[in-house]
């Protein structure tokens, strides 16, 4: 069931939606799904509410090449066969410079807003292990990074219970990330293919286990109702397909390894129809440049670019699209000293990035030194979790003690 | 809600076939509810399935640079190994007798948690799940005594690195928050001091082995105690304290009773039986005679590797009867679902409960359920499909186990009663009373 918007505007985007989600009803008969309740939240979302888009760079990107400090002597030393010249680099003053892939990005730098990049960010007592380190960003609990996701702990403090719950945090990817896994709310997944049932009786027969029975405790009441999410979902995604660019045929390659700009073209056409939906996780893999790493990363830190700057100068055009913030982070960098294999193993600080609109843009954040290091590695001066704890403060405008505690909202200026 | 009624002797058994079990048959619960709910009880506390003789033994991979020729077909072989060892073990879930030592292997996987990702060895993650087979149905300290010097664990938790002189606290700090006590019963000087008698041991060739000169040999003082600890003195000593046992019990209830903790009286009765011999088998029994084990409101979403293995089961369906193809379609439906084993999360294991409720997630279990069903001979603990709507929604019923259908579904598997039986079965699979364990 697809729906047409032609020209997609918040009204027209909740009649859709009534349309299909009666349409879906008719079918399965199950009258007493909250559709009202639905519509009332999607209503209610506050055209000043913040969005946090969540781009997580899978592999452990090496920060030093993204923005480079091509004019330190140290970095020229420390890397004679990868290192950037100064020449080479899209200049940001302080003599650093951008790598050469990230064009757009500069354009975005030189606006002087909307770019902001958050330098020598990590942890204390850096893991090296892609697996525990990207645990560790995803819980924000680097001693024990085994319980709920960052997001997951908001999913937590923030639902109600409410038809509104599963749309609070989507993710474009086919496997929801652990960041949207909360104690006892998750997110969802919007990702191409995840949100059809079959054609035919089979489908129809499943959908109608959506219905509540009397007889339901409440964990199987919750398995129906999440059946019913299936309509919410689709009836978001179906009009933010057609509002955009997104072709479902080309939209399938979406994961890990999947086509950011995709993803976030689908996240760009959701945002602009409002649902209400606070937090997007996208995803793009492949950052593990132990060798070769120069070809590698230009090509994924290109895509990022393209995908990012089209991203923020569309959603810079619409007046939801302006209460976006991006958040680009990778488990960790990478070594300061290149490898024999003209690539890098694992590192600790690197740079996030932070995009959008409300950005006052510039950096954040002093550069790590490359001569006063650790075991090797460079010295962090950001602890993430004060990043989040401010995109939680300013962003989703929720408590950041709730889902990043002992660190308060106000020690990181967005 | 007034109290609900506990459940009868048929379905107190086919929850025991679901709990300390690997999941219901429909033959299983005709016989269990014959014999009844003690005799049932008994026997999967005292049968042992034979150990397996098919024990999955992979050759070592070279250690390849990224840069080598090799790689590629190396890392084709590691995924091999993976699918080759999940699929194994799936099926032996599916298939045994005597399921409870599966059940328990299953339960100290998602303990002591440890990841094909970071290990990159699956022949190391296949000796940690026949030691959870072996040592994992007794005693738990001994258990946990082989746990920390277990090679995949080593590695998982990097004790290989932590010497004397220059500890790593990841095992140290594990073995107590997750492993042993649990969060707020120790300080992090209890971690520091944890951290030094773990020193020492060394990893080479899938082996563990101790090497004095890496060992912090001088005191430590953990909770409190001061001794010459080592790694086998640390873990009888935390094993030993009042709050592990209480901790091991409620984990054990979390996975197998309810998401609500057990009573202060029940966990009193769970201790006991446990006692000083940290004796899993009775901790079992006394987990299966509380009052609250009968209780219909103490339901458990399945997790989605026991939904898949219990549909696997009740259907005489092993994995290993798909051709290949269906094979590793089956193994990324399971993915996508969150959930494979030897690939957790993170050392805390996998979450439980709603996440596994996502509207995405019946899609992908349908389409599972599907990929099982594909040409499925219906045979072996299935029985025939009669003819007639009412009887093949209740067939249906029956062959998974399932105590009874609401009224929301019998409706809606009504609609498919005339058509592939194999269609019924898959929808029957995705509804709210077969994806949660009442």
């Amino acid at each position: 069931m697809r729906t047409t918007v032609p020209a997609l505007t918040r009204r027209r985007f909740l009649t859709a939606t009534a349309v299909t989600g009666a349409a879906a009803l008719a079918v399965v008969g199950a009258t007493t799904v909250p559709w009202e309740d639905l519509f009332a939240s999607a209503g209610d979302l506050d055209p000043n509410a913040g969005v946090l888009v969540v781009v997580t760079l899978y592999g452990g990107n090496d920060g030093l090449n993204t923005v480079v400090p091509a004019s330190d002597p140290a970095y020229q030393k420390a890397r004679p066969e990868l290192a950037y010249r100064a020449q080479d680099v899209l200049d940001v003053g302080e003599g650093i410079g951008l790598n050469p892939a990230m064009t757009g990005l500069k354009g975005l730098w030189d606006s002087g807003e909307s770019l902001t990049i958050v330098r020598g960010v990590g942890y204390p007592e850096p893991d090296h292990s892609h697996f525990r380190s990207m645990a560790i960003w995803q819980t924000a609990s680097p001693t024990s990074p085994n319980g709920a996701g960052w997001l997951g702990r908001w999913l937590d403090a923030v639902s109600d219970g409410s038809a509104a719950d599963p749309l609070r945090a989507l993710s474009t990817e086919t496997v929801l990330p652990p960041l949207l896994v909360g104690a006892d709310r998750a997110g969802s997944t919007v990702a191409p293919g995840t949100l059809d049932l079959p054609r035919g009786a089979l489908g129809r027969a499943v959908a109608g286990f959506a219905a509540p029975d009397p007889t339901d405790d409440p964990w199987r009441a919750k398995a129906a109702a999440s059946i019913g999410h299936l309509g919410t979902l689709r009836a978001a995604v179906d009009p933010a397909i057609e509002g955009g660019t997104v072709k479902p045929a080309v939209a399938k390659t979406g994961g890990k390894g999947g086509d950011l700009g995709h993803q976030l073209d689908l996240i760009a056409g959701l945002v602009e129809a409002r649902v209400p939906t606070r937090v997007y996780s996208a995803s793009l893999g492949g950052f593990d440049t132990h060798a070769d790493e120069r070809g590698t990363q230009e090509r994924l830190l290109g895509q990022l670019d393209a995908a990012l700057t089209g991203f923020v100068q569309r959603l810079g055009g619409s007046d939801a699209g302006r209460q976006v913030t991006v958040l680009v982070y990778s488990e960790f960098g990478r070594r300061v000293q290149a490898n024999a294999s003209e690539g890098t193993d694992h590192g600790t600080a690197s740079p996030v990035l932070l995009l959008g609109a409300g950005m006052r843009g510039g950096f954040t954040g002093q550069q790590p030194s490359l001569t006063d290091l650790y075991a090797g590695d460079l010295r962090a001066h950001v602890d993430f979790r004060d990043v989040y704890a401010s995109l939680v403060d300013k962003v989703l405008g929720a408590d950041p003690d709730r889902v990043v505690p002992g660190h308060p909202g106000g020690t990181f200026a967005l | 809600m007034p109290a609900a009624p506990p459940l009868d002797e048929r379905a107190a058994v086919r929850r025991l076939l679901d709990r300390l079990g690997t999941g219901a048959r429909r033959p299983d619960v005709d016989a269990g509810a014959t014999a009844g709910f003690d005799a049932t009880l008994d026997a999967l506390l005292t049968r042992d399935e034979p150990l397996p003789t098919d024990l999955p033994s992979f050759p070592p991979l070279p250690a390849v640079k990224a840069d080598d020729p090799r790689k590629d077909a190396v890392e084709a072989a590691r995924r091999d190994q993976e699918q080759a060892s999940v699929t194994w073990w799936l099926d032996r879930m599916a298939t045994v007798a005597a399921p409870r030592a599966e059940k328990l292997t299953w339960f100290w996987h998602g303990h002591f948690a440890t990841s094909n990702q970071k290990v990159r060895d699956p022949q190391n993650m296949i000796v940690q799940n026949q030691t959870f087979r072996t040592l994992g149905q007794d005693s738990f300290e001994t258990l946990a005594h082989a746990m920390v010097v277990d090679p995949a664990l080593t590695l998982w938790l990097d004790n290989q690195t932590n010497r004397k002189g220059i500890p790593n606290e990841n095992l140290g700090r594990e073995l107590m928050e997750l492993f042993t006590l649990g969060v707020g019963h120790y300080a992090e000087t209890d971690v520091r001091e944890a951290a030094r008698a773990l020193t020492g041991w060394t990893y080479e060739d899938r082996a563990v082995t101790f090497a004095p000169t890496k060992f912090d040999d001088a005191p430590k003082t953990v909770l409190g105690t001061t001794a010459d600890y080592d790694a086998e003195g640390l873990v009888s000593m935390l094993a030993a304290r009042p709050e592990s046992a209480r901790f091991v019990a409620s984990r054990l209830w979390f996975r197998l009773v309810s998401a609500t903790p057990p009573s202060e009286a029940d966990l009193d009765a769970l201790v006991a039986a446990y006692g000083s011999g940290t004796a899993v088998r009775p901790l079992l029994r006394a987990i299966a005679t509380t009052p609250a084990f009968r209780d219909p409101t103490t339901a458990l979403v399945k997790q989605p590797v026991e939904w898949a293995v219990g549909l696997s089961r009740a259907l005489g369906r092993p994995l290993g009867a798909l051709p290949a193809a269906d094979q590793s379609k089956a193994l990324n439906q399971l993915k996508g679902l969150g959930q494979v084993p030897f690939d957790p999360p993170n050392v805390g294991g996998w979450p439980a409960g709603a996440p596994y409720l996502t509207a995405s997630a019946t899609v992908v279990r349908l389409g599972f359920a599907q990929t099982l069903l594909k040409a499925a001979p219906l045979s072996g603990p299935v029985e025939p499909p009669p003819s007639g709507s009412n009887a093949r929604v209740e067939w249906a019923r029956a062959t998974l186990a399932v105590d009874g259908w609401s009224g929301r579904t019998r409706t809606a598997l009504q609609s498919l009663a005339g058509g592939d039986p194999r269609q019924l079965l898959a929808a029957a699979a995705v509804s709210p009373e077969y994806v949660v364990s009442v």
